[in-house]
């Protein structure tokens, strides 16, 4: 039988099917429950056919991993059932359309048969598993009244009239408790990330659609009147960040966001934004490639190529997210960040952040804040890169009573070009003068989360969504899991302060060459990666069994 | 010069780009005289001899990136709707590296004006053949000439939906005057071709001061006429080239569209 406060179901179907939103439904009802959900999206590049799942954890504390252990499936057609039923820990805990899905045991649900008595749409077969489970696990039908009204817009009352039907019919199995209110809601990483842009008093959001960050994009598009975001799609990336940087030099705050690929085509105007002190935020959701590689699996591979990203001699923040609520709280830093210093700051997410649904706490809204600028007033001649103690040159728009000049080129103070030795060497220690204010200002913040047993002398650095099975790993063996929040300017010495003592340091992540590895030995920070590079995440259970055999 | 900052201009002598210097400084100061106010104007300029129009303007102004001036323009007209947006770019800079943007601010009907430098090479490199170079052009990367041909960028932007199209010539300075600040009161994209021959690798002008001819269209809302006049001179055939405002009309702005879906 299912443990009551950690299971796993695995709904799945092919494309078009609507997988999506039936996970989505079940992590609500669980959430509405005061269960802690993380949902796991697994998805094709196609539209129609192939094969499609969600898997919904749910527990009675954080958990953000997945486990190869599933405890309900859930088919919308054969094949689920077929890929999935060796990894039930209890046979009978499958759930079917048994107009569908024929010779199969298990909780059979004559769902084409019932939609269509009701007088229902196809479509609605999904509300008929969904609450066959709901009844199976013993959860009050109000619960499931409750989401589908808040989450279901159209048809709601034959809806619910279908769902009451399936759920008079099916037999209770066992019953699933309610707990308190835990207090979280559900978020994906990329709509984590826009509500902290959002309140960072994001003004514009421009992208050209590329998994995984269209649906940060269909997110502003959206949400454009309730968030005061403009959002807009161009030509190109490069239209993208172009635009961005003139609607930041306009005086609006604006992000941008893409892949690896589309990024690529950012790189220039990362460079530009540098020299011109253009402030700006770019997310970069990492999925497998190379090229065009697997657009819907995950791979952190682009570790190396953001570090790098940008011509001539430069230094940017790169801050790193492991889950939604990172990006929420990060997403809100960095656009801050990248206004009071001026230059790009660039939100490292992968795609199993930005696609999968964390819970986040309601507490963590309350972090976020809109920092101000340094915005000029005086009443004298405005020079644009004015030299400063901290680095830092006042703002101001055009449109104003000042006049602003911005250049890629080198320049002088007021912004016209210059190819002087003097002035062009004072230009590049004013910029690079801003990272050393930067860097005290990161004194003060929280750059490096540390977890688990503070005295073990095994850590775990953990690399973006690898975060949350380090945490169980480090649970489940005693370890210490050390998690930088910034990987440029990189907090040095608060890594070596929760190094220390630290014998054994392990990396975990998702590329085949070691990335952060390599990148932690130039900060004499060494650590055996471990790997994977499947597309998918870490499985506790895999990470379990590597473990047992280290000798530790 | 009204609008001049303390830098040293270190355009060729006698290079046509100061013709379009000193042409954009007198429409402006006769667009204050008329109203307008100089704080408004953002200058956006890409890379290239065009591009030194940054430098020498004191006013608002972006010095981008090559081929791209025309995206930032956008994201900032779209950002302060105010502003009047005026791009400088060049024939390489626009015609070759970023012409996406060209056609796609076209297509929205951007309220940005955008004043092309063609000299028909990219000259800051040391003369290469670009998008609007004669077939056979003889430059450092094609010494045997260049083997494909022009095209039309009027043809290109009529097609993708400019709502402004004309074309000057350095050589003509009042026309050239008139016609930018047509161009700087046209609400839309305004899209003004000046031929501006690059005196040092490739001087046409006396091409230009012999075949170039004024024009007024009697139907300057016809695509159909815009078409055919500007069909005239094709960059390749040896025709007369005419000069002047070839198509001209009303249609909301990308920002006004942008906007109507917007409550806040």
């Amino acid at each position: 039988m299912l443990k009551l406060n950690d299971f796993t179901i695995l709904i799945g179907g092919e494309a078009g099917q609507g997988t999506r939103l039936a996970g989505n439904l079940i992590a609500n009802i669980f959430n509405k429950l005061g269960y802690f959900v993380y949902v796991y999206e697994d998805y094709q590049s196609l539209i129609r056919g192939g094969h499609n799942f969600s898997e919904i954890r749910v527990c009675n504390e954080k958990k953000i991993s997945r486990k190869e252990k599933i405890d309900v499936l859930i088919g919308l057609d054969k094949n689920t059932i077929s890929l999935h039923k060796s990894r039930l820990s209890n046979g009978d805990l499958i759930i079917f359309n048994g107009d569908r899905v024929k010779g199969e045991k298990g909780i059979q649900v004559l769902s084409d048969k019932i939609v269509k008595e009701e007088g229902g749409i196809p479509q609605m077969v999904n509300v008929t598993l969904i609450s066959a489970l709901v009844k199976v696990l013993g959860v009050p039908f109000d619960i499931l009244e409750q989401v589908l009204k808040e989450r279901i817009k159209r048809g709601i009352d034959l809806n619910l009239k279908i769902a009451k039907r399936v759920y008079d019919e099916v037999e209770k199995k066992i019953e699933v408790l309610r707990l308190r209110e835990n207090n979280s809601i559900l978020l994906t990483g990329n709509e984590a990330t826009g509500f902290g842009l959002a309140i960072a008093g994001l003004e514009f959001y421009f992208a050209y659609p590329m998994t995984p960050l269209t649906s940060l994009l269909n997110f502003f598009s959206q949400r454009k009147n309730e968030l005061k975001v403009n959002v807009f799609q161009p030509e190109s990336e490069i239209s993208v960040i172009n635009m961005a940087l003139g609607s930041a030099f306009a005086g609006k705050r604006s992000a941008v966001g893409s892949s690896g690929g589309g990024f690529a085509l950012m790189v220039e105007a990362i460079s530009l934004a540098l020299q011109a002190e253009i402030p700006i935020l770019i997310v970069e959701g990492q999925r497998a490639g190379p090229s065009t590689g697997m657009p819907t699996y995950n791979l952190q591979g682009d570790l190396f190529f953001v570090f790098g990203a940008g011509h001539g001699d430069i230094q940017k923040v790169i801050l790193h997210p492991g889950d939604a609520e990172d990006c929420l709280y990060l997403a809100n830093l960095g656009l801050n960040l990248a206004w009071k210093y001026q230059l790009p700051v660039i939100l490292l997410t992968d795609k199993d952040i930005a696609e999968n649904t964390f819970p986040v706490y309601k507490t963590m809204f309350n972090k976020l804040k809109k920092e101000e600028a340094k915005i000029f007033q005086a009443n004298e001649e405005y020079l644009r890169y004015k030299i400063t103690e901290d680095g830092i040159s006042y703002l101001a728009f055009p449109g104003s009573e000042y006049i602003v000049k911005v250049n890629s080129y080198e320049h002088d103070e007021k912004g016209i070009t210059t190819e002087d030795e003097i002035i062009c060497s004072k230009m590049h220690e004013k910029r690079r003068k801003k990272f050393e204010t930067l860097k005290k200002e990161m004194e003060t913040l929280e750059t490096v989360k540390i977890y688990g047993n503070l005295k073990s002398n095994v850590a775990l650095i953990p690399l973006g969504i690898c975060k949350g099975v380090a945490l169980e790993i480090a649970e489940e063996f005693g370890f210490k899991v050390i998690f930088p929040y910034f990987l440029s300017p990189f907090p040095e010495n608060k890594m070596k302060e929760a190094l220390a003592g630290v014998e054994k340091i392990y990396t975990l992540e998702l590329n085949s060459t070691g990335q952060l590895s390599t990148y932690l030995k130039m900060f004499d920070i060494k650590a055996q990666p471990i790997l994977k590079y499947t597309g998918r995440p870490f499985i506790f259970e895999e990470l379990r069994e590597k473990f047992k055999n280290y000798e530790i | 010069m009204k609008y001049k900052t303390y830098c040293k201009p270190t355009w060729c002598p006698a290079c046509p780009d100061f013709l379009i210097w000193k042409c954009f400084d007198d429409v402006l100061s006769q667009l204050e005289n008329e109203g307008f106010s100089s704080k408004n104007f953002v200058v956006v300029a890409g890379i290239g001899c065009h591009g030194k129009i940054f430098d020498y303007l004191n006013l608002n102004s972006f010095y981008g990136l090559h081929g791209r001036a025309i995206a930032t323009a956008q994201g900032i007209k779209l950002a302060n709707p105010k502003l009047n947006v005026v791009c400088f770019v060049g024939d390489g800079d626009t015609y070759n590296e970023g012409i996406e943007h060209l056609i796609f601010a076209a297509k929205r009907n951007a309220d940005i004006k955008v004043f092309v430098h063609d000299n028909r090479t990219f000259a800051l490199t040391i003369c290469q053949y670009t998008g609007t170079s004669p077939k056979g052009f003889k430059g450092s990367s094609t010494p045997e000439g260049s083997i494909d041909e022009p095209f039309n960028p009027l043809e290109i932007v009529l097609s993708a939906g400019a709502t402004f199209i004309a074309r000057a010539f350095t050589g003509h300075f009042d026309h050239m005057k008139k016609v930018m600040k047509e161009a700087i009161l046209h609400k839309g994209f305004a899209f003004v071709e000046i031929l501006q021959p690059c005196i040092t690798f490739f001087d046409m002008t006396p091409i230009y001061k012999e075949r170039t001819y004024m024009f007024e269209s009697e139907n300057v809302e016809s695509k159909e006429k815009a078409l055919e006049k500007i069909k005239e001179w094709d960059y390749k055939n040896g025709n007369k080239i005419p000069i002047g405002i070839f198509y001209k009309t009303k249609k909301s702005t990308f920002e006004e569209e942008f906007f109507k879906s917007s409550q806040f």
